[in-house]
């Protein structure tokens, strides 16, 4: 649900990165973390297990700019658990998300976990009542620079769902990073810019 | 998607007041007030380094896990949470369906005080959250701020030039 604190002319928006276990969401994150002005970010927040993974979110506030009229415009950007048994925590953090980010993992071997992960975002969105439809939606095909990967058709024809804009990207190097964070800021913005004009 | 939550003038001064005087009552050091959602609506107190989204948004993650906790265990939610630190402490307690109320203290006072003047503070933040509903219901509410509906795709394409 987007915030709009009108005395403080502050606009606050959830984006949510979701994908398989492994496939860069924490990445992505860290990335952009490392390369913007520290006066723009908070602190990038981690729940680690002992092994590193995410086990319950990561989280990143940012400011991103200000809008005709004087309202700021601050995003809180979070990634879920990727693995299949945290999904009790996963379903946790999609609650109130005004955008979405799917990373894929573009490995053949992922491929099914790919498709697993879509299928139990789309089950999550339900148990809330919300509408995928109505979501910003924006696709990332990640690692396109190891070896044995899908080829960009093959793994649209599967993943892409909602003619949603779609970024490869090498999170590890920041290739694309920029580019769909940029996407979904706009296209959740613009949901609810237009939401008031109708 | 949910609504959009819109908070005016009025009612965020008044929801300031309601924490600057839990505050002073509880002799704490930090009240605040955030949706579920993991966003703050109001801070009162010494945030010094603190961050206070970050704050905001693992309060929420917390209230979201014990919640499911709750709900294993076959009840509804539990009333306060209350972690106890080497020198500070906090008090969480959910407001209704959507908000949640912080008191981070020290040894300056105790829990019982905090406990007592949470409860207290709660029932005016309750009041002030239904009122809003009210207003909305009657459409007494501006349905948006005034600037929104004049932002173009360009403005929002502005956001990102010269990053």
């Amino acid at each position: 649900m987007p915030f709009i604190n009108n005395f403080t002319k502050e606009i606050h928006l959830k984006i949510v990165y979701y994908g398989p276990g492994l496939g860069g969401k924490t990445t992505n994150l860290q990335y952009i973390h490392n390369h913007l002005d520290h006066h723009r970010k908070g602190p990038l927040v981690t729940l680690p297990t002992e092994t590193d993974r995410t086990l319950f979110f990561d989280f990143l506030p940012l400011d991103i700019g200000t809008l005709k009229g004087g309202y700021k415009v601050r995003c809180h950007f979070y990634t879920v658990p990727g693995q299949v048994y945290y999904n009790a925590t996963r379903k946790l953090v999609l609650k109130g998300v005004d955008g979405l980010v799917f990373v894929a993992d573009s490995q053949v071997e992922r491929y099914d976990a790919n498709l697993e992960s879509v299928e139990n975002l789309m089950e999550n969105l339900k148990e809330y009542g919300y509408n995928f439809n109505d979501i910003p939606y924006v696709l990332q095909l990640n690692k396109r620079d190891l070896p044995k990967i899908m080829s960009v058709e093959e793994m649209l024809k599967g993943l892409r769902l909602k003619n949603e804009p779609y970024f490869e990207a090498v999170a590890l190097k920041g290739v694309g990073v920029f580019e769909t964070m940029e996407a979904i800021v706009k296209a959740t913005v613009a949901k609810l810019v237009k939401g008031f004009s109708l | 998607m949910n609504d959009i939550f819109i908070l005016y003038d009025d009612e965020y001064h008044e929801i300031r007041k309601i924490l600057s005087r839990l505050k002073e009552e509880s002799n704490s050091r930090l009240v605040f007030l955030a949706d579920r959602n993991g966003q703050a609506i109001a801070i009162i107190g010494d945030l010094d380094e603190l961050d206070s989204t970050a704050l905001a948004s693992l309060t929420a993650g917390n209230v979201a896990a014990t919640d499911s906790l709750a709900k294993l265990l076959g009840s509804k939610g539990f009333h306060s949470l209350f972690h106890e630190g080497e020198k500070e402490n906090m008090h969480i307690s959910p407001i209704g369906n959507h908000i949640i109320l912080g008191v981070i203290f020290d040894e300056k006072t105790s829990l019982g005080l905090v406990r007592l003047r949470v409860k207290k503070a709660s029932s005016e933040l309750s009041a002030v959250f239904d009122n809003i509903e009210k207003k909305k219901e009657r459409g007494e509410l501006p349905s948006s701020p005034p600037p929104f509906s004049e932002i173009t795709d360009d403005d929002i394409e502005k956001l990102f030039r010269g990053r």
